[in-house]
């Protein structure tokens, strides 16, 4: 049975992993090629590097960041921030990244998702959504919005509508970003996550809220994710991978076992 | 030294790292000659089918191919790899290079997402050099929206589940294929990988 995926997210600033809440605030916790190592060997079934380094000089640190991990771990990983043309998205992809993930660039220029799908395929590309619950208006009727530029500005577009509007061009995943739930570690959206899955065709990873094993099985079993972004809960370890896939498995939902 | 076929599709590099990883010389090449004189050969792939093929035409790859596998030199193809080993594919109808007798066929709609991403197990049909060490419930690395059928069933190795059985490990004698993405599948891939580099091409 196909089973569900944790994902550890690693956000990367000039070569450091860092940690911020709710897209403010920042401190360095670790060495990515290190910390990625770790949790390749504790189980996590996939891992997420976004470069929150706008510059375009670090975009090359970041580059070297992704062939280290790409010699030194053999599970599947994207790459995201910054990455606005197929040249970037070539650049990751050779580097060993398996998909690369794009957020603003994508509303900005949604042509870029096809380009990307059709150049090197659905299943490489990755449609990032920042999404903030908003009032139910004419514009906005699904009651979310997505921001773009860290979170930081509205679209006046409405989640649902651009998730189905990345499928339709192409995107092979979503990872669909609570602005509301993320730092909070206290539990994934779950209304959010619910419409989403429900009304895509393509896999869809929660992310923002996890600070415990019980908020995945939540997000599993009531938002019908297909996988689950972590960073503090395990970062700051308060959790390891097979804590959490203990929980999940007591719980009756498939996960990868670690022999 | 093994040969990793190219033919411009996709995760040459993963594979060849791998193999890097786990210690074993490889080369990534689209010499026939060089392909003739490994001593293993790798044919993965990501992509579509009818593309895959153009290229393999084009350069000649197919008869090279064909050679390796009449050859008894021992041959494991890859995802796409595992699809166009097989006579023909649903996808963009292609004629393909009829190793094994067969169709690779798209998922039928299930109520499941497609492509089937993920991390899946195998329920083996027999057992095979290639499972050596590999535990039973080991789960592999997915992405794919068409599967391969071999018309023999003694040809199905192992096959998963995902709203219908499919074959996932196929082969015989010399040639196996795995659908999944070994080299992408942590430690049990590896391991998956070291078996094929010790096989000596009779199952």
């Amino acid at each position: 049975m196909l089973s569900k995926r944790i994902i550890i997210c690693l956000d990367v600033r000039a070569g450091k992993t860092t940690k911020g809440i709710r897209f403010a605030g920042n401190e360095d916790i670790g060495d990515p090629v290190e910390m990625a190592r770790e949790y390749y060997e504790q189980g996590v079934d996939e891992l997420v590097f976004y470069d929150i380094t706008a510059s375009s000089d670090a975009r090359d640190i970041m580059i070297d960041v992704v062939r280290a991990v790409a010699r030194n771990i053999f599970i599947p990983f994207s790459v995201g921030g910054g990455i606005r043309t197929l040249e970037d998205m070539y650049r990751v992809l050779d580097a060993g990244a398996e998909k690369i993930s794009i957020n603003s660039a994508a509303v900005l220029d949604p042509g870029l998702i096809g380009r990307g799908a059709r150049h090197f395929g659905s299943q490489c590309i990755v449609l990032g959504m920042d999404v903030l619950k908003v009032e139910k208006t004419a514009r906005i009727p699904s009651g979310y919005e997505i921001y773009i530029n860290g979170g930081r500005q509205p679209m006046n577009l409405d989640a649902l509508e651009w998730a189905k509007r990345g499928e339709a061009a192409g995107a092979g995943e979503i990872c669909l970003n609570s602005i509301d739930a993320d730092g909070t570690v206290e539990g994934y959206e779950l209304e959010l996550t619910a419409l989403i899955s429900r009304n895509v065709g393509i896999p869809v990873i929660a992310s923002g809220g996890a600070g415990s094993p019980e908020h995945l099985s939540d997000v599993f079993k009531i938002g019908g994710a297909d996988a689950a972004l972590v960073a503090s809960m395990v970062h700051y370890r308060w959790h390891t991978v097979a804590d959490i896939k203990k929980h999940l498995a007591l719980e009756g939902i498939p996960v990868r076992e670690i022999f | 030294m093994i040969a990793i076929i190219d033919y411009e599709a996709g995760n040459l590099r993963s594979v060849e790292r791998a193999l890097r990883h786990i210690g074993k010389a490889c080369l990534v090449t689209k010499a026939p000659g060089e392909i003739l004189r490994a001593r293993r050969v790798i044919f993965p792939g990501v992509g579509a089918a009818g593309r895959a093929m153009e290229v393999i035409r084009a350069r000649g790859l197919d008869s090279v191919i064909a050679a390796v596998a009449a050859r008894k030199t021992p041959l494991l193809g890859i995802c796409l790899g595992a699809q166009i080993i097989l006579s023909e594919s649903e996808e963009n109808s292609t004629q393909c290079l009829g190793i094994l007798e067969g169709r690779a066929l798209r998922f039928p709609q299930t109520g499941l997402k497609i492509p089937h991403m993920g991390w899946n197990d195998t329920t083996r049909h027999r057992e095979h050099p290639l499972f050596e060490g590999i535990d039973g419930k080991a789960h592999f690395y997915f992405v794919h929206s068409y599967y391969p059928a071999p018309h023999r069933s003694e040809d199905v190795l192992a096959h998963t589940d995902y709203g219908v059985a499919f074959p996932s490990v196929i082969g015989r004698g010399n040639v196996a294929a795995v659908q999944f993405h070994p080299e992408k599948s942590g430690r049990q891939g590896l391991r998956l990988l070291e078996n094929f580099c010790s096989w000596n091409g009779e199952a």
